[in-house]
């Protein structure tokens, strides 16, 4: 056992070393390749002749002499575009890129009443500063990308011509827009949506975690700047007044009990109504089914909304049923009481999540060859133990990657904490406004957006460190399953 | 002899309890998938029942579980459209008809540019080899981890910046955020196109076939449980989301979907009168996505299952 250990450790310890290796590949190849550029473009302005060179101030020049007007075309339009661009507005975001603004807008005060008026003087507006000069960055980086390869272009042409080699004409390009570079097309518009919807307002939001935005800061009554790693700081601080470390070290710990919790309650219920519903010798199994996949089809909102009535203290569904039953004689504190709104919020979501992960596993489980179940029988080994050695295993097995989307899922699962509880109950130990069973992304929602507090500058910080706590899980899981098959190949 | 027949009836009388085990069994099975199937349905017949209530309108729960008196007035509510028409002014805020044109006109379009991103996507990353593929597929998976409105207030002021915060021109918008990330779930539909044999492809270009050809004449025809899937589920996606359109739509609920709506009815100034006006918007909600769901639940099941397992 002990030698198994040893090797075990051996091993760990290699892949790590091997880890660190590939990073430090992956730092030299980029570095290497940052350099082969730079020798490329030089070798381009030295050899190029001059309707190469003439390429380095209109772009497209290179491709129009050579019989391409389409490509050149498209290439002018660009630099043309991106001048004017610059010229009217990217320049001024980027200008003052560096500090977010420093004109403040004031109030126009009325020269007879000496009172402010409503009107007020132009000023800069931190916000859109920040917003719109990341974007003229990322179309700067976009338009030198271009600029590159419009030059490689005219060197490419000239070198053909040289050689006599057979030059892509405007038809040419057309037909590969449909065949070689089909994928280019395909994707433009997807990758525009990718861009403008999610890449530029990321970027927006990772760069808001360095700034002091928050509602004390909005534009157009103030500005707001540049401030480090303050932020963070404030996250991790321990002591002080409305030191949010510890509030954030808990909901943490909570987001990450509940995930596990979340995910294995409706994982393994989904399973065992699943193993019921397609047990041989059970009828209507399509009815039963049935009645399980329309709740799917109920927009979850609706459903949480009505079970969150259902639960409410005062005047709530359940407590007045039992109240004139008789069962009861206090309200029961449903959804208000830390310990019991925790459970009841992990019972709830089975309720939404058991039907779903029924529908996946149920297909799953009749693949799973029945001689193994039959060997079993004759062994002796009853439905419970059946169900942990054989069907178990084998589902963990093959949804893995099932559990992984759910269990990161499951961490930003904003629905059912939002609609259910709000976060509540909130608690001493905790700084305003996060509760008890608030999640960091429902943390983050009423902290930015969903209430009075407007802090955005930590709302972000918390994002990025919901990013990094899903990407660290899912980056283990993916190199563990991958080592599971590794050693698997060798057995 | 004797030795055999007894051990013959001994076997009997085991087969027989076994078999009595077995009823009882599966007899318990029955009685727990019911008393499940009950718990599901339960709520959601409740929420039916009590659109019809005519008794008790001021309170959402009152003390009888069945409604003692059946009205249609909150349908009528509901479905009288013309906000005039309410005498009292806590209602005049109520046009449902009109959210629900304005859920299914922002739906309709968002599913057909969400379906055609994403399978355009999915035939880029499954059947084309291009350099950037694999970096580029690296990265949506990055960018998938991050918490999907971590970006909403950047989304907002991006909207403001093109004008599309007000007016009717908030329902492009709503269009654009529900659609513009499209290429991202590009994963069950990639996992598709991947089983569909590349011979076929092969046989498409000898004949001289360019890619373009291939994909919309022998891939596409091919997919139509994945085209079914992909649709259905964008189709859904404005019919359940309730964060972006309150954040786009800011309190005005001429151009908003009927969560927005639906939401405001609960809230705590409203929440007792409007009860059973909500009872009707989440029948009426659930009605038409259910019966589209019953129809289509096959491609729907083969699609989530074709999606868990290839990850």
């Amino acid at each position: 056992m002990t030698e198994n250990i040893g090797t075990k450790t051996v091993k760990r310890s290699n892949r790590f070393v091997r880890w660190l290796a590939q990073i430090g590949d992956s730092f030299v190849s980029f570095f290497k390749k940052i350099g082969n550029f730079f020798v490329g473009l030089w070798q381009t302005v030295r050899y190029g002749n001059w309707k190469t060179r003439l390429s380095l101030l209109i772009m497209g020049f290179g491709c129009f002499a050579y019989g391409q007007p389409l490509r050149g075309a498209l290439y002018l339009l660009l630099e043309i575009g991106f001048v004017l661009f610059m010229v009217f507005t990217g320049s001024y975001y980027l200008s003052k890129f560096g500090t977010l603004g420093t004109n403040l807008s004031e109030p126009v005060i009325d020269p007879i009443t000496g009172l402010p008026t409503n009107e007020r003087t132009p000023g800069d507006d931190s916000l859109a500063i920040l917003l719109f000069g990341g974007a003229t960055i990322m179309i700067i980086l976009v338009f030198v990308f271009m600029y590159v390869k419009q030059l490689k272009n005219a060197y490419e042409n000239q070198t053909r011509s040289e050689f006599n080699m057979p030059i892509a004409n405007t038809k040419k390009d057309l037909r590969n827009m449909l065949d070689k570079n089909f994928h280019a097309t395909l994707l433009a518009l997807p990758t525009a949506g990718i861009v403008v919807g999610t890449v530029i307002p990321l970027v927006f939001m990772i760069l808001i975690a360095f700034t002091n935005y928050d509602n004390e800061h909005l534009t157009p009554n103030n500005l707001f700047t540049w401030v480090g790693l303050d932020n963070f700081k404030h996250l991790f601080d321990m002591q002080g007044d409305n030191a949010l470390g510890s509030t954030f070290f808990k909901l943490l710990g909570w987001t990450l009990l509940w995930a596990v919790l979340s995910t294995v309650t409706t994982y393994i219920g989904g399973m065992v109504l699943a193993i019921l519903i397609n047990k041989k010798g059970v009828r209507f199994k399509k009815i039963y089914r049935g009645f399980f996949v329309i709740t799917i089809a109920v927009p979850q909102f609706v459903s949480l909304l009505v079970v969150s009535k259902f639960f409410s203290t005062e005047n709530g569904l359940v407590n007045q049923l039992l109240t004139s039953w008789g069962w009861i004689d206090n309200n029961i504190r449903w959804l208000e009481e830390t310990n019991l709104a925790r459970f009841m919020v992990v019972l709830i979501n089975m309720w939404i999540g058991i039907p779903y992960s029924m529908l996946i596993t149920s297909g799953i489980l009749m693949n799973i060859p029945e001689e193994l179940y039959e060997s079993a029988r004759i062994d002796g080994a009853g439905p419970v133990k059946t169900f942990f050695k054989i069907t178990l295993p084998y589902m963990l097995f093959v949804t893995g990657p099932y559990l992984l989307t759910q269990f990161i899922g499951n961490i930003n699962n904003f629905n059912v904490i939002f609609l259910l509880t709000g976060g509540g109950p909130t608690s001493s130990d905790l700084v305003a406004p996060a509760g008890k069973t608030d999640l960091l992304i429902t943390w983050l929602y009423n902290i930015t957006v969903g209430g009075s507090y407007g802090d955005y500058k930590t709302g972000s910080v918390i994002g990025i460190l919901v990013f990094i706590v899903c990407a660290v899980f899912s980056l283990a899981v993916y190199r563990n399953t991958s080592a599971v098959k590794n050693e698997e190949d060798f057995q | 002899m004797r030795n055999a027949s007894a051990l013959g009836i001994k076997k009997q009388k085991r087969y027989r309890s076994m078999k009595a085990v077995k009823i009882t069994s599966l007899t318990v099975i029955h009685i727990i998938l019911t008393v499940m199937a009950v718990i599901w349905i339960l709520p959601f017949g409740y929420v039916f029942i009590h659109s019809f209530r005519g008794n008790d309108i001021t309170i959402p729960f009152p003390d009888q579980i069945f409604p003692t008196e059946f009205s249609l007035d909150a349908w009528a509510k509901m479905f009288g459209g013309n906000p005039a028409n309410y005498a009292d002014n806590k209602f005049d805020w109520i046009n449902f008809p009109r959210w629900f044109g304005n859920t299914l006109l922002i739906a309709c379009c968002s599913c057909v540019l969400t379906t055609l991103m994403t399978l355009a996507t999915s035939y880029a990353f499954s059947r084309m080899r291009f350099r950037m593929r694999q970096p580029y597929m690296k990265l949506i998976l990055i960018l998938g981890m991050f918490p999907g409105f971590l970006g909403m207030i950047a989304i907002y002021n991006i909207l403001r910046a093109f004008g599309l915060n007000e007016g009717p021109l908030k329902i492009i918008a709503l269009i654009f955020v529900y659609s513009a990330g499209a290429g991202m779930g590009y994963y069950v539909c990639k996992g598709f196109f991947d089983t569909i044999p590349k011979g076929l492809d092969e046989a498409a270009k000898l004949d001289g076939a360019n890619q373009a050809q291939i994909f919309f004449k022998i891939t596409l025809p091919l997919s139509k449980p994945i085209i079914v899937y992909t649709a259905l589920t964008a189709f859904m996606a404005p019919w359940m989301d309730f964060i972006f359109v309150k954040l786009i739509c800011s309190g005005n609920f001429d151009y908003g979907t009927v969560s927005l709506g639906l939401q405001a009815m609960l809230e705590t100034e409203n929440y007792n009168s409007h009860w059973i006006l909500f009872c009707v918007g989440a029948t009426m909600v659930a009605i038409p996505i259910t019966i589209l769901f019953m129809f289509l639940q096959k491609y729907y099941v083969a699609g989530v299952t074709g999606g868990s397992v290839k990850g």
